[in-house]
């Protein structure tokens, strides 16, 4: 006898179980079907249902039933087809018709496995609540004996450096004719060291990113530069460059990433010798803050021509990056091997740095790196920082928050004497909240000397859909409805690369602006704050003593 | 006559003086150190005991003639001890006389710090240090500074103390370390990261802080003593240059990357420094946005570096007023020894 069960639909789950339901207006609708085309999950389809409807017109109830088949939209409850909450749908009717609604009492995590294939995604830790930064306050304001700073009248100089730098009593310095003159002779290496913007974009691919987004984010880069005389800089993510760009001059508001597939570095070195600028830095990836200890992977069907082109493989082939470099055994080799090789590459003339995910073995990293004269920085990306496509496990309850972690290795150069010789790069969750100029500012009163943003740079310049109540978050899947995760034309297409440019020139000019609004009260706009950590305050007892700030409430 | 000038700048919080180029009774004991502080009557049996233990033979006293004074609380004993090196150290280089003398003063400072038996300010030939807390004019009177027969011819004096933090008779302006002394006016915003650079440069003698001021002289001693640059280079490390700035310099490739090493060592203001440098010259520096007063004047042989103008009216008024000197953002007034020179050292032009 068959079950009863899959007579009445018991094997589905309900509408309820879904994090978003889709709130669907009969009376607005015109039935133009732009919503059905437009949805990346096909979460919602068109629908027929029968409505059967009495009436009676006489004096005395004479009821006459009447069937009628009506076309409705109607939301799946296939769970591979689950409504991600874009809002992509809402966007394109023309009469509000429709929208997704959140469902606090969804059980999506229990069922988002078919197959034995655990819940894959994009985005960042799916925790809406403010982080750590979000919390922390700027209390210090110079008020004892003088007036405080004019943000707009005053000149300010929000830069920082990207480099090693050597010790005063190391410089090959000397007094000639009462003057200080560099010694020559000493033979002595002076690393290199950029001045730079202290908010930079952090390591986003082509590939992960599409070529609209990607250029629009380039574009943006170098309108800064160029005109608006803010030397912003980006980091390339894994995957190589485009030969063009790695051949102009613009290479120097670059920074090149290696990660542990190298994909790209075969075209990269092949440029080398026609380099006619040399890039602002390169990043070595051992880890990422969104998925510690996890991998990259770029899916076959992301991988087009453009991409195999730039990466120097074929077409269509899946491009896994493993969790750690083959090569290396440790840390101390990869430092050995890598940073050195890498500057070697450039003649000593590109400052090199690692990237980590945080951890509570930073200061372990950080320590090797202090006794290495190659290493230029460490960049530690938080748990919060985002990434294009992990294992839901990995982003929601791996890794380690920012804030104490860029604390405690700043800290730790201090007791040591050390703190501007290895700048640190804080990354993973700034601007999570929408509040990038005061994230920023506390990490760098935290000690942090540059911060590194791309999912808000997502969020802010690209209008990305992406939440923390896991909104969208498909970019792993090549699907993204704004054009920025996807290698398909006929999505990409919609994201226009100078809208993207304007908004990314846009983002730092306001950032600038509310940094300013930030510093001055607090008396700063010589030097970047940073480790002025009697600038902020938490009202949170614990966090204040971990952080080594003062308490207030 | 210097606290007089502050009649109208100070707030009552305490005084301070150091003298350097000392006459009078001192002139003849130019190359022995002086030991300036307060000791309560069980500290000064501390102090003696760990002085003969050192090998120190006291040579000569000093001490101010205090007289009461409604407001003031006096302390038990106000001394100026000019003090005979051990016998060991006599023919040592000057190097490790100073390293002695440092080392005995914190050792004596670390013995009186918790019940204040024993505050000392210097020990160093040739610099007397006098600090107490309280209104300056009544101290002075206090002190019987109005009669006093002492002679010198650098005299750092500040009114107004420190009040951003604690009140603290260390924290009283001026600072002092192996001949180098600043004070300041103003509210030193970076004083945090300063304060844990310098702490973390291995030398015993930078520690303390009491005022986010102290930072300022011993930034003085790291770049000049330590570091071994010509004085101006204290106004490239304290207020440095935009690179673009730099690039115009004659010695553009050393002051850029001692911008970099020394970054956190910015002071970001507002303030204005006043110092000496153990030759006997003298200095005054603005921040970087020029937010403090400051004004240096005089006449060949006599100069006055003030926080404000009315103060030179006082002690140099014999000067032409239309050539006092207000130095700006860029600007670092040196006073050549003797003052006998003045030069204005213009930082865009190195």
């Amino acid at each position: 006898m068959e079950p009863a069960a899959r007579l009445d639909n018991n094997h589905e789950l309900a509408i309820k179980d879904f994090p978003y339901i889709i709130r669907w207006r009969d009376d607005r609708c015109k039935r133009c079907g732009k919503c059905t085309a437009v949805c990346p999950m096909y979460s919602i389809e068109p629908a027929v249902l029968v409505k059967r409807t009495l009436h009676s017109e006489g004096a005395t109830p004479e009821p006459v039933a009447t069937r009628r088949v009506e076309t409705i939209i109607k939301q799946t409850t296939d769970i591979q087809k689950y409504c991600t909450g874009c809002g992509t749908c809402t966007l394109v009717c023309p009469n509000e018709a429709i929208e997704p609604e959140y469902n606090p009492a969804h059980k999506f995590n229990f069922h988002k496995n078919k197959g034995g294939h655990p819940y894959r995604r994009g985005g960042r830790r799916n925790d809406p609540s403010p982080s750590t930064l979000d919390k922390l306050r700027f209390s210090r304001i110079s008020m004892l004996t003088d007036p405080a700073l004019d943000a707009g009248r005053h000149e300010f100089r929000i830069r920082t450096y990207l480099g090693r730098m050597l010790p005063a009593e190391d410089l090959p310095v000397i007094v000639r004719n009462g003057k200080l003159v560099v010694d020559r002779k000493s033979g002595k290496f002076i690393p290199p060291v950029r001045e730079i913007y202290p908010v930079m974009i952090g390591s986003m691919s082509i590939g992960a990113l599409s070529p609209n987004m990607w250029e629009g984010l380039a574009m943006g880069i170098t309108y800064l530069n160029e005109v608006e005389g803010m030397p912003v800089v980006m980091c390339s993510g894994e995957g190589g460059m485009p030969q063009r760009l790695l051949r102009s001059r613009f290479i120097k508001y670059f920074i090149p990433q290696i990660a542990s597939g190298y994909f790209g570095w075969d075209e990269i070195v092949r440029a080398i010798p026609h380099m006619i600028e040399d890039p602002c830095a390169i990043e070595i990836k051992y880890g990422q803050g969104a998925k510690p200890g996890d991998g990259g992977l770029l899916m076959a069907h992301k991988v087009l021509k453009l991409i195999s082109e730039i990466r120097g493989v074929p077409m269509g082939v899946d491009l896994p990056s493993p969790p750690t470099h083959q090569t290396k055994y440790s840390i101390e080799e990869a430092v050995a091997k890598m940073i050195q090789s890498m500057s070697m590459a450039w003649g000593f003339r590109v400052p090199v740095y690692p990237k980590i995910s945080g951890s509570h073995t930073a200061k372990a990293v950080l320590n090797n790196l202090v006794r290495n004269q190659y290493a230029a920085a460490l960049s530690i990306d938080g748990d919060d920082g985002g990434t294009g496509a992990a294992y839901n496990v990995s982003m929601d309850s791996m890794g380690h928050p920012i804030a104490s972690n860029i604390r405690e290795c700043y800290l730790d150069l201090v007791a040591q004497g050390k703190q501007n010789e290895l700048p640190l790069i804080a990354a993973g969750g700034a601007g999570k909240k929408g509040n990038l100029a005061a994230n920023a500012a506390a990490l760098f009163m935290l000690g942090a000397s540059c911060v590194s943003i791309g999912k808000y740079i997502m969020q802010a310049a690209a209008q990305c859909f992406g939440d923390e109540y896991n909104r969208c978050n498909v970019c792993n899947l090549g699907k993204c409805p704004r054009g920025i995760t996807t290698q398909d034309p006929r999505l990409y297409r919609r994201l226009d690369p100078d809208k993207v440019a304007e908004r990314v020139v846009e983002v730092f000019k306001s950032l600038d602006v509310e940094l300013k609004k930030i510093f001055a009260p607090m008396g700063r706009s010589t030097e970047l704050p940073i480790g002025m950590s009697d600038g902020i305050s938490s009202d949170d007892p614990a966090v204040a003593e971990r952080l080594k700030i003062n308490f207030a409430c | 006559m210097a606290l007089e000038t502050m009649k109208e700048g100070h707030d009552g919080s305490g005084m301070g003086l150091i003298l350097k180029g000392l006459g009078g009774e001192f002139e003849e004991l130019k190359e022995f150190p002086i030991l300036s502080g307060i000791c309560s009557e069980q500290g000064v049996t501390i102090l003696d005991d760990y002085m003969n233990k050192v090998g120190f033979k006291v040579k000569y006293t000093w001490t101010p003639k205090t007289k009461a004074v409604k407001g003031i609380t006096g302390r038990d004993y106000y001394f100026s001890r000019v003090y005979d090196y051990p016998e060991m150290y006599k023919y040592r280089s000057l190097e490790d006389k100073e390293a002695l003398l440092l080392k005995t003063r914190l050792e004596l400072r670390r013995l009186g710090e918790s019940d204040e038996s024993i505050i000392v300010f210097a020990f160093y030939p040739d610099i007397l240090a006098l600090k107490e807390v309280g209104d300056p004019l009544q101290l002075g009177e206090f002190f019987g500074l109005d009669k006093s027969t002492l002679k010198a011819k650098i005299v750092l004096a500040q009114g107004r103390q420190n009040t951003n933090y604690a009140i603290n008779l260390y924290a009283c302006h001026p600072f002092f370390i192996q001949g180098y002394g600043t004070m300041t006016n103003g509210e030193n915003t970076a004083f945090i990261p300063i304060r844990e650079f310098l702490a973390g440069r291995g030398f015993p003698g930078y520690i303390g802080y009491n005022s986010d001021s102290e930072v300022f002289c011993h930034i003085l001693h790291y770049a000049c003593k330590q570091l071994g640059y010509p004085l101006h280079y204290y106004k490239d490390i304290v207020t440095p240059l935009k690179q673009e700035e730099i690039d115009e310099r004659p010695d553009r490739e050393a002051v850029g990357i001692l911008k970099r090493s020394l970054r956190p060592l910015c002071i970001d203001g507002p303030n204005c420094v006043i110092g000496f440098t153990p030759d006997g010259t003298t200095f005054m520096l603005q921040d970087a946005k020029k937010l403090r007063p400051g004004v240096v004047g005089g006449v060949r042989g006599k100069y006055g570096l003030m926080s404000e103008e009315c103060g030179l009216d006082r002690v140099v008024s014999e000067r032409t007023k239309s050539e006092d000197m207000f130095p700006m953002k860029y600007d670092m007034v040196i006073i050549k020894p003797d003052a006998e020179e003045v030069m204005v050292w213009n930082q865009l032009h190195g």
